[in-house]
């Protein structure tokens, strides 16, 4: 039997790459002409580790997603992924990178296989003579549950279906830190459960998850830590005390208590 | 994969698409077509055609049906945001930019492989009288066009006025390659031939092709990195 993690480290090894086992976002700014999409944003987080974003819409969130993908640079600041800045890992970096976009990355016109072994060889993962890229390929299918569907145009498939396809995309080339925009969306309850399963099984297999999302309740499952984001701002979510919805608001009221204060000191 | 096989594997995936909507290859034929057919009735009276009308309107359809497949090749690439996840992917940014002109090339080509003959018809051009130099001016006309092309489209993805900008900033820049393509294609169709002056022109495509695919190839990673 081939194993997975072999297949991806023997294509690892054919082409440079970069290891982490931190990514710290430090003080970092993101403007956008003269509108502040991040402030002074800073947090750390670790192999093993699954973070949670959350906030309200526009808060900033799928910003720091775009920035620690290396996509977006941020305006001040940095972000160190290990001993790496991304300026200077650049492409090997971003082999170690897995995205899931609100817009899924997948080509309609395409099959489900067909998307998943184009992507794999951009990641070069087409090793033994393409017979590794297509065990990868049918193990993330079935990991999908989409089997019977591999050879179906990805635009036939419902949003579930197309999600579940996309996370199996970020998820190809065993990417060290995987990112998330809005994982549940369009999940039914069985395919959100298994999601979880999935990103317990990255937990333990020591990769950095960064998710963000408005689903609190199937968030709580797995996360180990939350943050709040609010106007481009980063505040830890407190971590005792009821659901991580009540905790979450809590930290919001706190924070615009401490606000008001501030305020009625400063006069 | 080294960098020619990341730029075939995303040229093949565009032609992949292509091949199952074939949305572009009708829609850019059918208009190149047009363009010839409607200039026909024009230029050309009782059966004769007027001196050169054929080498420009060639490129008059060469261009605009080229605009109508850049613009539209980026559009696929912008609906489900896949462009991000090219260059999410740890593929040096050229190679998708050559992997995206390729694609938009081989198209172009084979729309004018139909063209050309509409031409020789409708505008009793003589296409066959030196059919490689005539083809040597074709392609390096479109590789110019097609790169200059690539690289705006693949700016102008996010603007909200794409489909109105990409020929307002994509035809002043390629001025002097559509006039060098219809010199040196009226000197081919001319009553008096001059070969020499075609293969001159031929050289001024080909120093414009070098110095635009340079600039586009310079310029291509830092504009996608924002």
């Amino acid at each position: 039997m081939v194993d997975a993690a072999d297949l991806v480290a023997e294509a690892a090894a054919e082409r440079q790459t970069v290891d982490f086992d931190a990514v710290d976002v430090e003080d970092v700014s993101r403007h956008y002409g003269r509108r502040r999409a991040l402030a002074h944003v800073s947090l750390s987080v670790g192999r093993g580790e699954i973070l949670g974003l959350f906030g309200p819409n526009g808060a900033g969130k799928s910003t720091l997603l775009s920035v620690l993908s290396t996509l977006l640079r941020p305006s001040t600041g940095r972000v160190r992924y290990g001993a790496h800045l991304s300026d200077e890992a650049g492409d090997a970096l971003r082999g170690q990178i897995g995205v899931l976009g609100h817009d899924l990355f997948l080509y309609p016109d395409l099959s489900a296989r067909e998307n998943l072994t184009f992507f794999g060889r951009l990641y070069g993962l087409d090793t033994r003579g393409g017979s590794g890229l297509e065990h990868l390929v049918n193990q993330s299918l079935a990991f999908a549950r989409l089997t019977e569907r591999a050879d179906d145009r990805a635009g036939s498939f419902s949003r579930g279906l197309r999600q579940r396809l996309a996370l199996e995309r970020a998820l190809l080339h065993q990417p060290r830190l995987l990112l998330l925009d809005e994982p549940f969306t369009g999940l039914d309850d069985e395919s959100a459960l298994v999601l979880i399963a999935r990103l317990r099984m990255l937990r333990e297999a020591g990769q950095i998850v960064v998710m963000a999302t408005h689903d609190f309740d199937t968030a709580e499952a797995v996360v180990d830590r939350a943050i709040c984001i609010d106007r481009g701002r980063a505040w830890p979510v407190t971590v005792t005390g009821g659901s991580l919805r009540d905790r979450y608001r809590r930290t919001l009221q706190e924070r615009d208590q401490a606000r008001l204060e501030k305020g009625t000191a400063g006069h | 994969m080294g960098f020619l096989g990341t730029v075939w594997t995303i040229a093949r995936k565009d032609l992949v698409v292509e091949a199952r909507s074939r949305e572009l290859a009708y829609t850019t034929l059918f208009f190149a077509v047009s363009v010839v057919l409607v200039f026909s009735f024009s230029f050309v009276v009782d059966g004769a055609p007027l001196t050169d009308a054929a080498a420009g309107i060639l490129w008059v359809g060469i261009a605009f049906s080229g605009t109508l497949a850049l613009g539209r090749t980026f559009e696929r690439e912008r609906q489900a945001d896949t462009l991000k996840a090219l260059l999410l992917s740890p593929v040096e940014r050229p190679a998708i930019y050559l992997g995206k002109l390729v694609g938009v090339l081989l198209l172009m080509l084979g729309v004018e492989l139909f063209v050309v003959p509409i031409i020789g018809l409708l505008f009793q051009a003589p296409v066959t009288r030196a059919p490689w130099l005539l083809a040597g001016l074709l392609a390096a006309g479109t590789v110019g066009f097609a790169a200059v092309g690539t690289l705006f489209a693949a700016m102008l993805m996010r603007a909200h006025s794409r489909d109105v900008l990409l020929p307002v900033l994509l035809y002043p820049i390629t001025v002097p390659l559509v006039i060098a393509g219809v010199r040196g294609t009226a000197s081919i169709f001319a009553v008096e031939p001059n070969l020499a002056v075609a293969q001159a022109w031929l050289s001024m495509l080909v120093f414009f092709d070098a110095v635009f695919l340079t600039l586009a190839l310079w310029v291509f990673g830092p504009v996608m990195n924002e």
